[in-house]
């Protein structure tokens, strides 16, 4: 470990340390290289009740991610509500449900800000000045964002058919956006050779072992949300697989921190159907996933070879946890059922683990009386281009009394007659 | 079959500084044979202890990953362009 930080990248395979630069894998053995801690130190200096006081966002828990000693909080991130479910837990038959909300974190309304915030804090400690991403949108927001109140220039690679939703809010902050023909994967690989060649830092490329931390403080919001304990069950979405396995980074974490008490947590992997390597590869049994050619309306978990895959699916097989995948239909039906019973209005990543969730309480996967939080990733109102054939226009009327009243009858029949005064 | 094997920065400590490989192969699995035994220190880095190609490193003909092309088997022709890149990930160990 660096004697001046008490971190540094270690490669996952052969366990080589490389200090703190701006690399994903390891030089020797091109596997991929993660963030290390050195636990031991960091108990000295950090403690739950440190964190008393401090702004709910996920800087609170700053130590324990991978920030340079200099470093100034730019904005607040995260700090998203934990959301009790009522209506749809008394639905679905369960006692302890929670909606995890990052439709609605800050700064550009996906749990995207919070993994571009800590990029963004390695990318000054490296002096790049050109920040980007390969996105299926919401990564290109967050970047996009950040970006701009940071002073970076921010340069995003996105597939050509995304959402035009999601291209203009990236647009809007002033990014460089390049629109590439085909998939996120061509789009990906792409950006592998543009951080070979360019001296900028791609924050899921040449950052990724930083910007994948920032993940972790979705699982830290959680727990301490609970009451700083760790629930039964988790439902997370699936693109490239990184988030489940942050999670579960940050819960083994509060337990060596003796934050929390050691619990046996059950992860729960959501893909659509049409892109599900990952739920496939843990159905089937499969030593390696199988890439596919995604095609849903789920486009920001349309990744058919996810980089994280293998560590998803050990992470699902090693908790006890399973993976499922639901159609376009029925990504369509949970984002409804979502709004209309919690009032949250989340993109079709949502409708993925909520419809998700909704399969595995069906096929016996989650029991009532445990406590199951459903991870939100992202806003509704970035992929209305999904749902909004659910919903045609009404007939105008009048603005008169009679016209309403005529309405009513017209819809409600002798209801509407019951209701006036 | 002359074609090209363009070889990431990373892989280049292995290559004296190439590139690129410009060989001749009937398939992808002989390319990658003749890449290897052209840079023996790239073996261990190009496939594992099975013989298989690593998990984290992706093989593309042209545009197209090679899983989709039916693997190693999948036959080359004049003017081919093979791409190694190594995959990115995160990983996750405590």
């Amino acid at each position: 470990m660096c004697s001046n930080a008490l971190y540094e990248l270690r490669c996952r395979e052969c366990g080589k340390t490389w200090g703190n630069v701006p690399r994903s894998f390891c030089e020797d053995c091109f596997s991929p290289l993660e963030v290390a801690y050195d636990y031991a130190s960091l108990k000295k200096i950090v403690s739950r009740e440190k964190l008393v006081g401090r702004a709910f966002n996920m800087w609170r828990y700053s130590e324990l991610l991978p920030l340079p000693e200099d470093f100034g909080v730019p904005n607040a991130v995260g700090g998203t509500p934990l959301v009790a479910s009522h209506k749809l837990a008394c639905k679905w038959g369960l006692q302890n449900l929670y909606f995890k909300n990052d439709a609605v974190c800050f700064p550009s309304l996906s749990f995207k800000d919070r993994v571009v915030a800590t990029a963004l804090a390695a990318a000054r400690r490296f002096n790049f000045t050109t920040v980007g991403c390969s996105s299926t949108g919401n990564l290109a927001n967050a970047v996009a964002a950040q970006a701009a109140q940071q002073g970076f220039d921010a340069c995003v690679f996105i597939p050509a058919d995304l959402e035009p939703a999601k291209v203009l809010n990236t647009a809007v902050y002033g990014a460089r956006i390049v629109r590439i023909n085909g998939n996120y994967d061509r789009v990906n690989r792409l950006c592998a050779q543009v951080a070979d060649r360019f001296q900028w830092g791609l924050v899921n490329v040449n950052l990724r072992p930083y910007y994948s931390e920032g993940s972790k403080t979705h699982g830290y919001e959680i727990a301490e949300q609970l009451g700083w304990a760790l629930p039964d069950n988790i439902v997370v979405p699936m693109a490239g697989g990184s988030l489940i396995t942050k999670i579960a980074k940050a819960f083994r974490e509060l337990v060596t921190l003796g934050w929390v008490e050691p619990k046996s947590v059950k992860f729960f992997g959501a893909q659509a159907t049409g892109c599900s390597p990952i739920s496939d590869a843990v159905k089937r049994n499969l030593a390696r996933f199988e890439p596919q050619k995604p095609s849903t309306i789920a486009r920001s978990l349309a990744i058919g070879n996810p980089a994280d895959g293998p560590f998803a699916v050990n992470q699902i097989r090693d908790s006890g946890g399973w993976a499922e995948d639901v159609s376009d239909p029925e990504i369509v039906a949970a984002i409804k059922l979502l709004a209309e019973t919690e009032g949250i209005f989340t993109e079709t990543a949502g409708g993925v683990t909520t419809g998700v969730t909704q399969k595995l309480i069906a096929q016996g996967r989650i029991q009532p009386h445990e406590t199951t939080v459903v991870s939100i990733t992202g806003n509704g109102l970035k992929t209305t281009d999904a749902i909004v054939s659910e919903f045609p226009a009404t007939e105008a009327i009048a603005p008169h009394l009679e016209a309403f009243e005529a309405y009513l009858d017209a819809r409600l029949g002798t209801a509407a007659a019951s209701a006036k005064a | 079959m002359p074609v090209t094997i363009e070889i990431p920065t990373a892989f280049r400590r292995f290559t004296d500084g190439a590139p690129k490989l410009d060989c001749s192969a009937a398939t992808i699995a002989e390319a990658l044979d003749e890449l290897t035994s052209r840079f023996p220190d790239l073996g261990r880095h190009v496939r594992d202890d099975q013989g298989q190609i690593r998990q984290f490193l992706n093989v593309y003909l042209n545009e197209e990953d090679i899983r989709f092309l039916g693997g190693e088997s999948c036959l080359l022709k004049e003017g081919d362009r093979l791409l190694l890149v190594p995959s990115i990930a995160g990983g996750s160990e405590l």
